[in-house]
């Protein structure tokens, strides 16, 4: 059995289940936003702004946030795993990504917050 | 019929790198021949061209190559199913290279010796004469207990490629279900234990070139879809 610890899960189990659940949350969460645009013709800023003012919509986004960081930490360990072997390199490269998803997930949080 | 081929060529002791090489060989017009035939005949004419063979019938798995860029048995691929003017003749991809076409299988073996391919039964309730199996339980066995171990599929998996040290490959994988599911096998929930981690299973993501170059014509990733689907049933 092969240990790591870069990754999110506890366990190859745990990750193929985080990925795939985290893949759920943000299919439905794409076509939340597709069906707002279908049934917006006219998309102006205070509808938009009234779109993301509603409570539903922020803990889904925030919700779809998480679970682009959990998707994204998985997929990015995976393809680094794969692909760059120097220890050192690829801990660097790991490490970069996951603080930038880790941005990616507070300046969402702010965004979708000060709206 | 003139047949020309370009055979990988790589001895160490004398070559800096490995370069292709071609050769023209005669073939009776309208007669067929294996691919492995051809390669004898090759040898022939040149001695020094190397390459595994035993049974010559796609039982012993020793002469599995890369033909015309898809792994499988020289000795049951017949020239007439590689139609080119050129038939391109490769060791199997992503394990090194002893000489010619024959590869260091280390890695593959190891692999293969950490599912641990044999039955375990601990021995608690032995029957009085033989363990037997139900006609249903000796099925599930099929598809599974043909693999010859060639290494065609393992080799052809870019998982297996990436990471032959970790990720058990095909071959192993499908051996590996074939204890999983044997009834009389009673180490099922460690044998699970090893496997779940991120790479010996999940480094499979069901992009089946295994299937697509199996010369037995069985289904790896099946079996590595019904492992997946145990590990998942006892963690939820």
């Amino acid at each position: 059995m092969v240990n790591n610890a870069a990754t999110v899960g506890r366990s190859g189990v745990h990750d193929y289940v985080l990925v795939r659940a985290s893949a759920i949350i943000l299919a439905f969460y794409t076509l939340y936003l597709v069906g707002f645009f279908v049934i917006t013709p006219d998309v102006t800023f205070e509808i938009w702004q009234s779109f993301f003012s509603g409570f539903g919509t922020k803990i889904f986004t925030i919700l779809a946030l998480i679970a682009l960081l959990v998707h994204a930490w998985i997929g990015v360990w995976q393809v680094l795993s794969d692909y760059i072997k120097p220890a050192l390199l690829r801990g660097g490269l790991q490490f970069f990504f996951s603080v930038l998803l880790l941005v990616y997930l507070v300046a969402g949080l702010l965004t979708v917050w000060g709206v | 019929m003139k047949q020309i081929f370009s055979i990988y060529r790589y001895n160490p002791d004398v070559d800096n790198k490995p370069y292709m090489k071609d050769y023209e060989l005669e073939i009776p017009e309208g007669s067929d021949m294996m691919v492995l035939d051809a390669i004898t005949l090759l040898k022939e004419k040149d001695p020094s061209l190397s390459f595994r063979r035993s049974c010559r019938e796609g039982v012993c798995g020793s002469d599995g190559m890369n033909i015309n860029g898809k792994n499988g048995l020289a000795c049951i691929t017949p020239l007439s199913a590689v139609p080119a003017k050129k038939i391109v003749l490769r060791p199997l991809p992503g394990l090194p290279v002893i000489r010619d076409l024959v590869i260091d299988m280390t890695q593959f073996y190891n692999q293969y010796e950490k599912i641990r391919p044999y039955l375990i039964n601990d021995g608690k309730a032995p029957p009085a004469r033989e363990h037997l199996q139900s006609i249903e339980e000796r099925e599930k066995l099929d598809g599974l207990y043909e693999c010859i171990l060639c290494a065609c599929c393992s080799s052809s998996c870019p998982s297996f490629w990436w990471n032959p040290d970790k990720f058990i490959g095909p071959a192993g994988l499908l051996h590996a279900y074939r204890f999983l599911i044997d009834s009389r096998d009673t180490a099922t929930e460690e044998r699970l234990d090893d496997l779940q981690d991120a790479y010996s299973v999940f480094r499979c993501h069901g992009i089946m070139n295994c299937v697509d170059v199996c010369p037995k014509g069985l289904n790896p990733t099946k079996a590595i879809g019904h492992i997946k689907s145990m590990l998942l049933t006892r963690a939820v």
